[in-house]
């Protein structure tokens, strides 16, 4: 188990390089301009500088090279500076956003709570929500829960968040004025009232991931425990005369487990991804905002920087998703 | 008591009670929205609407625009001009007072040297200086003593208001941005997000991108303003949810720039928490006609002065496109209270604008299809007009943009109409504005027949932007497809004209000159003006003071702005 996690983790090595290698030069060929979006009061020639200033003038293969230095040997040891109080990145050049003109790492990680709060709570909130559902409805399958449940689960799935986001704002802020429509990023929880105020900005776009996240993982659960409540073993142990409550929730959940967990895990890198849509109609100025603004401002560094996190994420994820098998059915060992 | 101290005494007078008990601090907190999020606050390192107006909370220049465009000194007491004599008779130099105890933020004194540092700081080689335009043919700036300014200029000046005037050209402090000039310039993270300045305001937090926090400023010259404790400055999502905080939640006092649809802004207003409020400047949404043929065919030469357009050189299809038009009609469905009909390519300050070519305002279908008529365009079979074996079909390009699609599809309908085929085309904004020499679909390689999109300019001098049209700023390939004039407008008596203004002071003559240049443009039809977009936004009812203005920052009288209790 351990030479394998260390096999795969060497093997994404040259995988995360060859990905770093396509996200860059895809967004140098893609067509755009970090001054298109500046006034057209701004002569031309005063935008040619600007590029010139970003490091644009310089040959790709530099560009690229430098951006990997940046990214690979700057950005960690700031981060480490940063926890330890050491000084051993200093003088080296970070990662720098176009828009702001300052390291792209102090952004990210500046957004990162706001993310982790709402997404990441959205998607354990989800998760939490989808497993019971997913089990009752498939042991009382066709039951009114089961239909309740798929109904739900349809319409988390096909109503799209910015009208769930928007139809709840309506409803929720300018009729009723229970919660505020716009998330207060600057807000600290130093006593209850704030804790409450953090929890009532949090309601709307939190229930909006957590019902599409739910409606995502809980049909993942139902169809894997149809395919198990089906299985000799489960025959064979109500024969044993188990209990239905051992039946169900330890030998048929643990093994409808396995496929649920690769989706589970497999959607966390998403967290990191912000959830783009959401997060613009709450104006939760998270991650997937940030990534959409530097997009539109065609802010190579930012974009580039950001998906090649979410690269690292992804690869990483998938590694954590086949140890997990490993640990739930031992019939899977890699060694 | 004479006369004058009453008058001096009343108007005081009236001021407080206006301002009710004004005292710094006094009411609070302001909340600001704006949809697109500032990502700096220094307006040098960035050319961006949403950061000069943010920044202009802090940074201050020598003189500001007000609401009518007439120019207001700010850190100067007074502005210069040739009859008191801060203006040389030469119109090389001009020298700027200086008010007596200015302080910055962090309580030192703003000097003549802070002043000279900001030209230094602009025209640092290296740096990407965005408004480096507003310090053009200064050769230099001195600092004879603590309080005097004088800025010499290479060349004549008619209008030396270009550096130190706007939001775009505020003051910064030399102690704090000392060691950042040219390629240093994006390393003071900390000064440029958090620049000491001399304005109403103090940052006390910046998230890029996402919200900025301040504070009053101890040391703002006027000891009873701002009347705002606190200012919230949130950007990010979209107009209409800018527009809803303010109009229907009311959890924001001021939302900036909410272009929307006219019957959207009413249901919100309909609500009864704020008011819409909007002002027009000079920004015209306009079709440029291309005098060159822009047909693949030609390789390197086409869109170039070689080769003339085959259908739009006549001057009587031009004409008649513009006819088409029903201006009013797109007004009320794009823009609503925040346009109007123009049929100027200049439209303000009111003394530039022209009258003579009013006639536009009104649709005139039939006059236009016997225009082409009398031209020799005869109608083909299927309804598109043809002369000399040439159809009358043209490609029409713009930026993609809903309520430009809308005016590509309306004014498609019109065209065909009076027997003009059209095909239509939007591209990406950030490639059509793009300017990417690679590109064949910039708005300056203008590889299509016609293109619309709006432009305006800086400040209330029109002298640069009439000069957009003189021969030399066509975009062609020994300029790397740069320049202004789209159109490739190429007139003997336009650039004699340009010449002139450069050299004329006399404002009333520069206006003569200004209407000439617009006459002539729009009387040979190679920009065909169609609306003139005003600015949108909106205040709760509770936020007093707030005066639009399109000549500068939106946020320019901050210092003002109160609570009505």
């Amino acid at each position: 188990m351990f030479t394998f996690t260390l096999r795969r983790l060497l093997l994404a090595i040259p995988t995360l390089l060859f990905i770093s290698l396509i996200i860059f030069l895809l967004l140098d060929f893609a067509p755009g301009d970090p001054t298109a979006q500046l006034p057209l009061t701004i002569p031309p020639e005063v935008k040619a500088k600007i590029r010139e200033s970003l490091g644009l003038g310089e040959p790709i293969y530099i560009r690229y090279l430098l951006w990997l230095k940046q990214f690979a040997v700057a950005e960690p040891l700031h981060a480490f500076d940063a926890i330890f109080g050491t000084d051993f990145g200093a003088g080296m050049q970070r990662v720098v956003s176009w828009q702001t003109r300052s390291p792209v790492g102090d952004i990210i990680a500046q957004r990162m709570p706001q993310t982790l709060w709402v997404v990441g709570m959205s998607y354990v909130l989800g998760t939490l929500i989808a497993l019971p559902i997913g089990v009752i409805s498939a042991y009382r399958q066709y039951s009114w829960f089961d239909q309740l449940g798929t109904f739900v689960s349809m319409v988390g799935y096909s109503v799209p968040t910015f009208f769930t986001g928007v139809l709840l704002i309506v409803i929720f802020a300018v009729n009723l004025g229970w919660f505020p429509s716009i998330y207060d990023t600057t807000h600290v929880v130093t006593d209850w009232d704030s804790f409450a105020f953090q929890v009532r900005q949090m309601v709307m776009p939190v229930s909006v991931l957590a019902l599409y996240n739910a409606a995502q993982i809980s049909r993942f659960m139902r169809a894997s425990m149809l395919d198990n409540l089906g299985q000799d073993y489960v025959r064979t142990a109500r024969a044993k005369g188990m209990s239905e409550k051992v039946v169900v929730l330890v030998h048929v959940l643990r093994n409808s487990m396995i496929p649920v967990v690769t989706v589970i895990a497999l959607g966390v890198p998403t967290i990191f991804g912000g959830a783009i849509i959401t997060e613009q109609v709450f104006k939760v100025n998270g991650l997937g905002q940030l990534l959409i603004t530097a997009i539109y401002a065609n802010d190579i560094p930012m974009v580039q920087t950001l998906t090649f996190i979410f690269a690292i994420l992804i690869v990483l994820f998938n590694l954590i998703a086949d140890v997990l098998y490993g640990i739930l059915d031992p019939r899977i060992r890699y060694d | 008591m004479n006369f004058k101290t009453a008058l001096l005494g009343a108007a005081a007078g009236s001021l407080m009670a206006t301002a009710g008990l004004a005292e710094r601090g006094s009411d609070g907190q302001v909340n600001i929205i704006y949809w697109q999020a500032p990502s700096i606050m220094n307006p040098y390192l960035s050319g961006g609407t949403k950061e000069l107006e943010a920044a202009s909370l802090v940074l201050e220049p020598l003189a500001r625009y007000d609401e009518k465009g007439n120019m207001v000194p700010y850190l100067a007491e007074s502005v210069p001009t040739v009859e008191n004599g801060g203006v040389s008779a030469d119109l090389q130099s001009i020298t700027w007072k200086l008010k007596e105890g200015l302080k910055w933020s962090d309580g030192s004194a703003l000097t003549s040297e802070d002043v000279k540092f900001s030209w230094e700081y602009c025209t640092a080689e290296g740096g990407g200086c965005a408004q480096s335009e507003k310090y053009n043919d200064v050769v230099a700036v001195e600092a004879p003593d603590e309080l005097t300014v004088v800025v010499k200029f290479g060349v004549a000046k008619p209008f030396p208001y270009g550096p130190f005037v706007g939001a775009q050209a505020p003051i910064i402090q030399k102690a704090q941005f000392a060691d950042c000039l040219g390629p240093k310039a994006p390393e003071c993270t900390e000064a440029n997000f958090a620049p000491i300045g001399t304005g109403p305001f103090v940052v006390t937090e910046f998230r890029p991108n996402d919200v900025i926090q301040l504070e009053a400023n101890d040391n703002y010259r006027d000891p009873a303003k701002p009347a705002f404790a606190n200012v919230v400055f949130k950007g990010g999502g979209d107009a209409t949810a800018a527009g809803r905080s303010v109009l229907e939640t009311g959890e924001f006092d001021y939302a900036w720039n909410l272009q929307l649809a006219p019957d959207v802004l009413a249901n919100m207003q309909a609500a009864g928490k704020g008011k819409v409020v909007s002002s027009f400047g000079t920004l015209v949404e306009r079709i440029m006609v291309n005098l060159t043929d822009p047909s693949a065919e030609l390789g390197e030469e086409r869109g170039t002065a070689k080769h003339p357009h085959p259908i739009l050189s006549d001057k009587a299809v031009r004409q008649a496109l513009s006819m088409a038009v029903d201006r009013e009609l797109l007004v009320e469905i794009g823009y609503g209270d925040a346009g109007r009909p123009t049929c100027n390519v200049l439209p303000a300050p009111e003394i530039y604008k022209s009258t003579a070519n009013d006639g536009c305002l009104v649709q005139d279908i039939e006059g236009a299809k016997k225009l082409l008529d009398e031209a020799g365009w005869v109608p083909g079979p299927d309804g598109v007009r043809v002369k000399d074996g040439k159809r009358l079909s043209l490609l029409y390009q713009t930026s993609t943009n809903a309520v430009r699609q809308d005016f590509q599809a309306l004014i498609k309908q019109w065209w065909s109409e009076i027997g003009v085929e059209t095909e239509l085309k939007n591209i990406d904004a950030s490639v059509f504005f793009g300017g990417d020499p690679g590109s064949p679909d910039t708005f300056q390689k203008f590889f299509a027949d016609v293109e619309m999109y709006a432009n305006n300019f800086d400040g209330t001098d029109p002298e640069a932007y009439m000069a957009n049209w003189a021969c030399k700023q066509a975009p062609r390939p020994e300029t790397q497809w740069q320049g202004n004039n789209m159109p490739r407008y190429c007139s003997d008596a336009y650039d004699a004209l340009v010449a002139e203004m450069a050299t004329t002071g006399d404002i009333n003559k520069r206006a003569e000159l200004a209407k000439a240049m617009n006459d002539m443009l729009m009387q040979d039809y190679v920009i065909i003006p169609l609306v003139d977009r005003g600015r949108v936004s909106a205040h709760s009812n509770t936020l007093g003071g707030v005066v639009l203005n399109t000549w500068d920052s939106e946020l320019w009288n901050a210092a003002d702005w109160y609570r009505i209790k």
